[in-house]
């Protein structure tokens, strides 16, 4: 329902320019602009390509059943294998996941749960983001002297023994190795790699299950309370599982960040050229044979997957070119599996999850 | 119809302009004709036929949600931002149709200008602010940026407050303060139409009451459309109001007369507090 | 990582007993395992700003206009799908760019360009090679908190200045930028942080001969090199030249941490007030 138009107007008379609001000139800056961000974001994702094509080419007839059963071979590119990485970055990685996941989670849980909002905490929640940030070699010095060296306590040179006289070398002598099968210090083996990792990945799992804790609306904590529920209660059965989904999503992220992981692990003195497995566990027939082999395996000297390809790649053997190509491809493939399932993990819970 | 309209008769009449009454013809500024607008599938206004006369001030009132800032937000195209919006109609700004094709926008939105109803000072200077505008439109002289920037500051009533400190950030004005200064930065671009959207609601009574001053000096120059849920500022400020209704205009007519003598019931239930 | 410094300090200390700290900060020959020992590390520190620097004039830009058009001009459609390729460039390890870096970069790009085109003498191992490889590792980081800082600005701000006549370029450049500056700061903060301590990639592009020079197309040694080296030799553990590693991995650690607590620094004092 309008009106008919107000006081009485005239129309104006044609005094108004003709095209004054004409379009202008000058555009070209505009379409420059666009055009550079835009050229920005395709030329990463055309080095992303073209990484993984060059590589992926070098790869081709080099990578087959042989290259992921064999040993490593520093004579004969053909004949050299990867074996060894792989099963040592199995160990590394399992034992790394067994420190970092309980004493991460935990400690997101107390941070999150339990902390009260004193100096200290305050201090820790800021220097969390700080250590993420450490370049990972550094954590590596960190590894050498504590877990590799243990501040040269022990052994027979060791201040332990100067002072007291006493020589600890290690624990449960093994005939069948003739060693201990944990000495002391740890030394050059897997278990200081996967400790000096756990300290890599603490801060990305603790921030990852912060988040994760954080998502989970009060009214959920609430109403467990209010229910007659203690407090620890409440997170076994509510917030935990609740959290989950966000938490593995951290776990698989520090994983793929551990697994490719090298600087730290050469620093503890992983080899470059290892040729047999840790514990000499090639297969399962072995660990059969020799269960001890699973004690010993922790405390084994190792290599890991990134090694092995820093080794091939610094070869002067012009084959060992491709060999590291082949490694590469290994590596990748296992770290997009990983990342998959975390992206699969995180559609599919969070179908699930609404609040 | 009786006049129910009294508790708008103790209002301080403002001597009009120049001697001229409220009837004098005044040329059409704007022109709205047969205005539909949508949102996606929803529309949002309704065959909007309204003229717009030039320096005055044009009061759009109505409850929220009727489309009154919808319809102010059209006359400068504001809209064309949102994704999924479509009209039909035409508004004419003079004699063109600020939507045909070769119109370019942003030398409409020079033309015409808006200030909104929370205060946007960039994070830059108070110079920086209201340089903006004769900036990107390629002004490099400082001289005449420096001249701009005074007489926009003093045309919005602010310049004696700032001119001792141009460089400071504009952050740190009061909220009154900054709203002068988006309408300082609104007449930076030189427009002939100035828009604003409820540009005192968010305000403290006494800064409001500078702000519908600057907008009575305003009018001898620009043409201004103001939306507002304040009817008695409406009833203050305004020559010309319009009444709008769930994305209808249902009457418009000298303020004055909408106030005391409604033709339409609706407006006379707005106005007396009926709903909305 | 405290208790590292204290018995880096204690290794360390042993090493600033026997060399002196002016001649650490001070020398410009770095040569611990060579019979005329040397211990400037202001080689070493110098290589390591030479990539960190070239890796930041390949990252930042990229990050920085690869954020702008995700966060203001792509479809939501887009960024969905560019999104996973930042994230799997993130996620590649170092080792690999680093044979990327040697294996394709130098040979195909770095050699026809500066050596057959323009004459110039390119080293196998090159600073350059490595620092646009360590360049390229950084984008993801740069373009993703960038893009945070870009869309935290509040869309009042934007439609202020379209209601002014801009373009969206000047909308863009001259209102959305500037008011993200303070998060896109922190951001170039913590890729230099990141490009100083980059290890592998450099290990195997950059090269090992501790040279003080400012000619990328030359083999050099970054601190972060040279720790590895010395690890993966046979040096003894209780010499002078196994002690520099810790001196070297102290200033390394405190370099970052400088950079790190800078870009948190910046980003508390400076964040702005959309008021």
């Amino acid at each position: 329902m309008t009106d008919a138009p107000p006081p009485a107007v005239q129309e104006s008379p044609a005094t108004s320019p003709v095209n004054r609001l004409g379009k202008e000139a000058g555009k070209a800056e505009n379409r420059l602009f666009f055009w550079t961000c835009r050229a920005a974001i395709w030329v990463s994702v055309a080095v992303l390509l073209v990484l993984l094509i060059s590589v992926t080419k070098n790869a081709v007839g080099w990578l087959d059943w042989q290259f992921l059963s064999n040993f490593d071979s520093a004579r004969s590119p053909a004949k050299a294998g990867m074996l060894s990485g792989i099963l040592g970055t199995g160990w590394v990685i399992i034992l790394t996941i067994l420190f970092a996941v309980p004493v991460g989670v935990g400690a997101a849980i107390y941070l999150e749960e339990y902390a009260a909002d004193n100096w200290l905490n305050r201090f820790i929640r800021l220097n969390l983001s700080n250590l993420a940030g450490v370049p990972s070699i550094v954590y590596g010095i960190l590894g050498l002297t504590v877990f590799v060296r243990m501040f040269g306590a022990f052994g027979p040179q060791g201040w332990i023994a100067q002072w007291t006289g006493w020589v600890f070398e290690g624990f449960f002598w093994s005939e069948h190795f003739q060693t201990y099968l944990i000495p002391l210090p740890f030394g050059r083996v897997v278990i200081s790699g996967a400790l000096t990792l756990s300290l890599l990945v603490l801060p990305v799992i603790i921030i990852a299950s912060q988040e994760a804790l954080r998502a989970i609306p009060s009214s959920l904590r609430h109403a467990s309370l209010a229910l007659g529920a203690t407090k620890w209660q409440t997170i076994r059965f509510q917030i935990l599982p609740a959290a989950v989904p966000g938490i593995m999503t951290g776990i698989i992220l520090a994983v793929s960040r551990a697994i490719g992981e090298t600087a730290p692990l050469v620093m503890l003195g992983a080899m470059t050229f290892v040729y047999f497995a840790p514990g000499n566990l090639d297969s399962v027939s072995d660990v059969m044979q020799h269960p001890e082999g699973l004690i010993k395996a922790p405390f084994d000297t190792f290599t890991v997957m990134p090694i092995q390809i820093f080794n091939w790649v610094r070869q002067s053997k012009e084959e060992f070119k491709y060999v590291a190509a082949a490694g590469i491809v290994v590596l990748l493939a296992i770290l997009l599996l990983l990342n998959g399932l975390a992206i699969l993990i995180r559609n599919r819970y969070s179908k699930h999850m609404r609040w | 119809m009786p006049n129910t309209a009294s508790s708008f008769s103790g209002l301080v009449k403002r001597p009009a302009n120049n001697g001229e009454t409220t009837k004098e013809t005044r040329r059409s500024k704007i022109e709205s004709r047969s205005l539909c607008f949508y949102y996606g599938d929803s529309q949002a206004l309704f065959d909007i036929s309204m003229v717009i006369p030039e320096r005055s001030v044009t009061a759009l009132i109505g409850p929220s949600g009727c489309g009154k800032s919808t319809f102010l937000r059209t006359l400068n195209r504001m809209n064309d931002i949102i994704e999924g919006t479509r009209h039909s109609g035409e508004i004419l700004l003079e004699d063109q149709n600020i939507y045909a094709p070769e119109v370019d926008v942003v030398a409409l939105r020079k033309q015409v200008g808006m200030v909104f109803q929370k205060s946007t000072p960039f994070p830059k200077s108070i110079f920086d602010n209201v340089a903006y505008g004769p900036r990107i439109g390629g002004l490099r002289d400082r001289e005449k940026t420096a001249h701009i920037v005074e007489t926009s500051l003093q045309r919005a009533a602010l310049w004696k407050e700032v001119q001792n400190r141009l460089h400071d950030s504009a952050m740190a004005l009061s909220g009154g303060q900054q709203q002068r200064l988006c309408i300082a930065r609104a007449l930076a671009t030189d427009p002939e139409v100035l828009l604003m959207d409820e540009p005192a609601s968010a305000l403290d009574p006494a800064s409001t009451a500078r702000i519908e001053d600057l907008i009575f000096e305003l009018k001898e120059k620009y043409t201004i459309v103001i939306v507002t849920h304040n009817m008695q500022q409406a009833a203050r400020v305004s020559d010309f109001t319009a009444f709008f209704l769930k994305g209808v205009m249902i009457e418009i007519g000298d303020t004055e007369q909408i106030f005391t003598n409604p033709k339409e019931k609706q407006t006379q239930d707005y106005i007396t507090g009926r709903f909305g | 990582m405290f208790s590292e410094s204290v018995f880096s300090l204690t290794g360390g200390k042993a090493f600033f007993q026997e060399v002196s700290v002016w001649e650490f900060f001070g020398s410009t020959k770095w040569s611990p395992q060579f019979a005329d020992q040397h211990f400037g590390v202001l080689p070493l520190l110098c290589g390591t700003i030479l990539v960190a620097a070239i890796a930041a004039l390949t990252g930042m830009p990229l990050g920085i206009l690869g954020a702008i058009y995700l966060s203001e001009y792509a479809t939501p459609r887009i960024r969905s799908t560019v999104k996973p390729f930042l994230e799997v460039l993130a996620g590649i390890p170092t080792v690999v760019y680093g044979y990327f870096a040697l294996e394709f970069i130098t040979p195909y790009l770095i050699r026809p360009f500066f050596q057959g085109l323009l004459g110039f003498d390119v080293d196998g191992f090159n600073a350059l090679s490595a620092g646009l490889v360590v360049g390229i590792m950084i984008v993801p980081m740069v373009c993703s908190l960038s893009e945070d800082a870009l869309r935290a600005v509040p869309r009042s701000l934007r439609e202020a200045g379209y209601a002014l006549g801009s373009t969206k370029y000047d909308v863009c450049v001259r209102i959305v930028v500037p008011a993200a500056t303070s998060g896109i700061v922190a951001s170039f903060l913590l890729a230099i942080s990141r490009a100083i301590g980059e290890t592998m990639a450099v290990v195997i592009a950059a090269g090992q001969s501790p040279v003080m020079t400012l000619n990328p197309l030359k083999s050099i040694q970054t601190m972060t090199a040279f720790m590895v080296n010395i690890s993966l030799g046979d040096t003894p553990a209780g010499s002078i030249e196994y002690k520099s590693l810790y001196a070297v991995g102290l200033t390394l650690f405190f370099m970052t941490l400088a950079m790190n607590v800078l870009s948190q620094w910046w980003m508390s004092r400076f964040r702005e007030v959309y008021q």
